[in-house]
């Protein structure tokens, strides 16, 4: 388990990080590593150069700038962990974060890694999704913004070119005092899920009038529950109503693997729905499954 | 021995100073003068014929001293040598034993096909991607039932791809289930699973082409068969290799066995004339070191309609994989031997049936047989007690062997073992005190409840476990400074036996623990040693310590008589002193004294005791919680009760995760789909929180002066067993049973689905 000979390259600057990309062939970019060093020590990927991103300038860092949290594709997951804008602005991605990888994972991971490897079951990739979120890229004619319901373009395959580089995550804060849940079901804890679910809800005057609800490891990427969203909003939050329509997620396609067939799959989309749902409006407070980790 | 002053203290690990500072040296961390790199070429075809093997551009390539393969073997010595069996040494073995490295045929994924030596590893690795192989494919055997139609031959020459067909039997099953009021028959299977070892297998072979020797290091467990085994593979004497173990980061049956590259790695040091390195990866290590647990049963049993066990009578079908390996076939033989438990059962007949396929061979592996066997028994008693209508605690109560029934002879049910008898204990008192720590009484109310959402179920089974026998040695030596060093042919993987055996040895020395040293792990420390396995560090090993420990007291009263002119009277030694009539010596007067010890037994101890536990199951997802679990067991004498809970609590999570978790899994063409362990799950520190282990110490063993019973696989021996029946019971108001391992989520939420949709039809 040891690479084949590549080129290492250690740029300062995004410009030059772009150029580097642009000009050299079958290049790979080095970000935290926690999915590319596995797999170039396995011979998954045999890339002639690898870009590495860890002493690019600029290219970390939380901020939020009119209900919009910016956030360095080269943060570190536990960076986002321990940040209290994070908290208060996104608990939805505080609470997802609790789920990604362990400890140690964590502290070399980053957002923009784990975006543009794009496992299907990622949770950050599931966070981005519930909330609309921007990924701003950079290449060699500039820069542009992807809505994340476009990022995904396959099976771990980022819609971006092989030139650019993901620079930023933007995610569009709801209201303080909405609710988020993110749960997930994985075989042991710190694993990709095999299902799991991200929720928010506005509650005004006992009726939700805002919804956002996503399943990840389902389908080759995260997928929003519309028409969930769609019969909610409106409703007083009760755990029948969410019973009732979240039966909508099994149609969703879905994928099989040595863990789990489609069927379980699908099975296990209809009860984390419901799940997250019934935790986002505090109504399972005691239930097994919210209990923290 | 008199005074107890450190046996059965808990006495702080000796070994544990040196791994937590990280100053442990494994053989990874070893590096000798000009040494090179071995990687291996391993098959990616389950089955096939090889046509032609070109590594030319391999051994072109810059940095690269060798490609080995059976052609250059055979060039060498004249043949390809086969590797032995060391245990079930089974005359219809014989034409499936595995050769060092494949020649006409590949058998499994995995399979050495060649070794590279180079400068560095990555080299080898690069080189390995230049050697041509040309195979033509056969018809692959994933599983036993293809194995058995004999389609496809993996062995021309055997004829069937069974390896081995068997009965044994003790009384007359067949007669008295003519006769019976009741029977029952039901089948159960065990999925297939590996030890995973944190370290992987590796070592280091030198070449010393002066003095015509070879050196090993990283051996470990076997050592000396392992010695006996290589010597005339390569065409030498036994005296002519040293295998040094070094710190073993864990072995669970599987490490330490002689595998393929325990002669390659040698071979190719003694080609290049250059010290060589083969250090495992992990996804080698899934498809090359021994998978173990893959059997099926086939389990009846006749009772009266009072619950009165009369008979049982089982066949077990084991996947062997592609060869026949050192013990692989201790694991049917195993599975089958522990069918009728530590139950009053005198009429048994058994079947075992070994098939060969094309997947990775099958060893030991922590409690091989009895974690299937226990399973498949427990479960079938589960069955039995809902069909009489009995209370499934009673039910055993009523069949539990008595004290004043042992010892009690089980006859002789493994062909290659003599006759054994069930030796001392008494099952019902650690069977009860399973089922009270559990909280029967109070929470047998909850089976089969929803509480929360989730099914609760609770289960105890009792068990009885067999451990070491056989014969070990020991040297024992008086250094200059008055400390002794006790040199041993037990093998340490981790277990702490630099511990316990030097509280075994001062304690028969009347010395303080420091000034013993336990030297372990090299052949040259002893003329023959026979290692770790089966759980018989202690028991034999420990008792070797003891002999030698008296045999040196002896031998201190005789130097001091004959050199000393101490008087004809009692010599006391203690803490370093020997004295009688007024005259006094230090122990380093004595230095240079040496004495050999050793201790065989050909009786197995029979250490027994009982898992609980209380689980509940979300029906929704096929999760299983663990809300309590606990393992109790009678070792007879704890010699560290430390040591001992931590082997009990490291079985039962290992137990756990080979419920839950571990599963190796192939395809149609024999291809492993989860080599790898971001697929092939193994338990992790937080996965098991609620799990409690019980140690006892009721009935010392009489097989041994120490008293001890073998410790370290009766955490894992019920866990299957214990779960198995504990998701049986909250699942009981689906109507479905447990019958196949592993109870992974997928699985259960398949057995409760497929309960609703039968409910609705």
């Amino acid at each position: 388990m040891k690479p084949p000979p590549f080129q290492y390259h250690d740029p300062k600057t995004l410009a030059e990080a772009v150029g580097l990309l642009g000009t050299l062939d079958n290049a790979k970019l080095l970000a935290g590593g926690q999915s590319l060093m596995p797999m170039l020590n396995m011979r998954f990927v045999l890339p002639d150069h690898v870009i590495d991103l860890n002493l690019v300038e600029g290219m970390a860092g939380i901020k939020e700038t009119d209900g919009v949290l910016e956030i360095g594709a080269m943060t570190r997951q536990r960076e986002l962990e321990f940040s209290d804008l994070v908290a208060a602005k996104c608990p939805l991605l505080h609470q997802a974060l609790m789920h990604v990888g362990h400890r140690q994972t964590r502290n070399r991971g980053t957002i923009g890694g784990s975006l543009c490897h794009l496992d299907p079951a990622a949770e950050l990739v599931t966070v981005c999704m519930a909330h609309d979120a921007t990924i701003a890229v950079a290449g060699p004619g500039g820069t542009r913004e992807i809505a994340f319901a476009d990022f995904p373009a396959g099976y771990l395959t980022p819609a971006i070119e092989l030139n650019e580089i993901v620079t930023a995550i933007r995610i569009p804060v709801w209201p303080a005092g909405h609710k988020a849940a993110f749960i997930e079901f994985s075989r042991r804890h710190g694993d990709f899920a095999i299902v799991s679910a991200a929720a928010l809800l506005q509650i005004d005057g006992g009726r939700i009038t805002r919804a956002s609800l996503t399943i990840g490891g389902v389908a080759v990427a995260p997928v929003r529950a519309t028409e969930v969203e769609q019969a909610i909003v409106g409703q007083a939050p009760t755990s029948e109503l969410f019973a009732k329509v979240c039966e909508s997620c099994r149609s969703f396609e879905a994928m099989a693997d040595i863990h789990a067939s489609a069927e379980y799959r699908q099975h296990l989309a209809v009860v984390l729905a419901r799940r997250a749902l019934e935790k986002a409006a505090d109504l399972a407070d005691n239930a097994p499954w919210n209990r923290a980790h | 021995m008199n005074a107890r002053m450190l046996i059965g203290q808990p006495v702080h690990r000796a070994e544990d100073s040196r791994f937590l500072k990280g100053a442990g040296r494994f053989v990874d961390d070893l590096a000798r003068e000009g040494m090179l790199h071995a990687v291996v070429l391993r098959s990616a075809v389950a089955h096939g014929r090889i046509r032609g093997i070109d590594a030319t551009a391999a051994r072109a390539m810059p940095g690269v001293h060798a490609v080995i393969t059976a052609a250059d073997i055979s060039a060498a010595l004249g043949n390809v040598p086969v590797i032995p069996l060391r245990l079930a040494n089974l005359p219809e073995f014989k034409g499936y034993l595995q050769p060092v490295v494949a020649g006409d045929k590949v058998r499994y994924v995995g399979e050495p096909i060649a070794v590279v030596v180079a400068e560095t590893q990555c080299i080898a690795e690069d080189a390995l991607d230049k050697i041509a192989v040309d195979i033509e494919r056969l018809p692959a055997l994933p599983d036993r039932h293809a194995a058995a139609a004999d389609a496809s031959l993996l062995f021309e020459a055997a004829g069937s791809n069974r390896a081995v067909r068997y009965e044994a039997k003790f009384g007359d099953a067949d007669a008295v289930f003519a006769k019976a009021e009741y029977t029952r028959k039901e089948k159960f299977r065990c999925h297939r699973l590996t030890g995973l070892p944190l370290e992987t297998r590796g070592q280091i072979a030198e070449w010393d082409k002066d003095k015509k020797r070879l050196t090993v290091f990283g051996a470990t467990k076997v050592l000396f068969f392992n010695r006996r085994t290589l010597a005339p593979m390569l065409g030498i004497t036994e005296a002519d290799i040293d295998m040094i173990e070094v710190d073993v980061g864990g072995g669970f049956g599987v490490k330490g066995e002689f595998y393929p590259e325990d002669f390659l790695i040698p071979f190719v040091a003694r080609t290049v004339g250059r010290p060589v390195k083969w250090i495992e990866d992990r996804r080698e290590h899934l498809v090359a070191t021994n998978h173990s647990r893959e059997v099926d049963c086939e389990l009846e049993i006749a009772c009266r309609r009072d619950g009165t066990i009369l008979a049982m009578r089982g066949h077990i079908t084991a996947d062997m994989g592609a060869y026949i390996r050192t013990n692989g076939g201790v694991v049917p033989a195993k599975a089958a031997q522990f069918l009728p438990g530590p139950y009053r059962i005198r009429d048994v007949g058994l079947t075992v049936e070994a098939f060969v396929t094309s997947k990775t061979p099958v060893g030991t592996l922590r409690a091989p047989g009895r974690f299937e066997a226990n399973f498949f028994r427990e479960r079938l008693l589960d069955i039995v007690a809902a069909d009489l209508g009995l209370d499934v605690m009673d039910f055993r109560r009523k069949n539990l062997i008595q004290e004043t029934e042992l010892p009690f002879a089980t006859g002789k049910l493994v062909p290659y073992e003599p006759e054994t008898d069930f030796d001392t204990g008494d099952y019902h008192v650690t069977f009860e005190r399973a089922v009270a720590e559990i909280g029967w009484d109070q929470n047998k109310a909850l089976n089969g409840k929803l509480v929360d959402g989730r099914y609760r179920g609770l289960a105890a089974v009792p068990f009885v476990e067999s451990g070491g026998s056989g014969k070990e040695n020991s040297r024992l030596v008086i250094e200059k400074d008055g400390t002794v060093s006790v040199y041993v042919g037990s093998s340490v993987l981790g277990q702490g036996l630099e511990t316990t055996l030097a509280q075994v040895a001062a304690d028969t020395l009347k010395l303080p623990f420091e000034a013993i040293k336990i030297l372990h792990g090299s052949t040259t420390y002893l003329k023959e040693g026979f290692g770790t396995f089966a759980s018989r560090s202690m028991v034999v090993g420990g008792c070797a310590v003891m002999d030698g420990c008296n045999n040196l007291l002896a031998a201190i009263r005789v130097a001091a008589r004959e050199r000393l002119g101490f008087p004809n009277e009692e010599i006391e030694i203690a803490d370093g002193v020997v004295a009688a009539g007024g005259k006094r010596a230090g122990l380093t007067e004595f230095a240079g004294l040496e004495v050999e010890g050793s201790f065989s037994t050909t009786t197995r101890t029979y250490s027994y005791g009982a898992h609980a536990c209380h689980v509940a199951v979300d029906p929704r997802t096929g999760h299983v919680d663990i809300l309590d679990y606990v393992a109790i067991e009678d070792v007879g004498v704890a010699i560290n009760p430390h040591i001992v809970h931590g082997q009990a609590i490291g079985a039962l999570v290992q137990g756990l995760g080979g419920v839950f978790l571990d599963q190796i899994m192939y395809d149609r063409d024999a291809q492993m789909l989860n080599a790898s362990l971001a697929d092939y799950l193994v338990p992790l520190a937080t996965d098991f929180a609620n799990v409690r282990a019980i140690t006892m110490e009721l009935r010392r063993s009489k097989t041994n002066p120490l008293g001890a019973k073998g410790a370290g696989e009766g955490g894992m021996v019920a866990v299957a067993a214990t779960i198995a029946n504990a998701v049986a019971a909250a699942l009981k108001p689906l109507g479905v049973e447990v019958c196949d391992l592993p109870l992974s989520p997928a699985r259960l939420w398949g057995l409760v689905n497929g309960a609703s949709l039968a409910r609705k039809s």
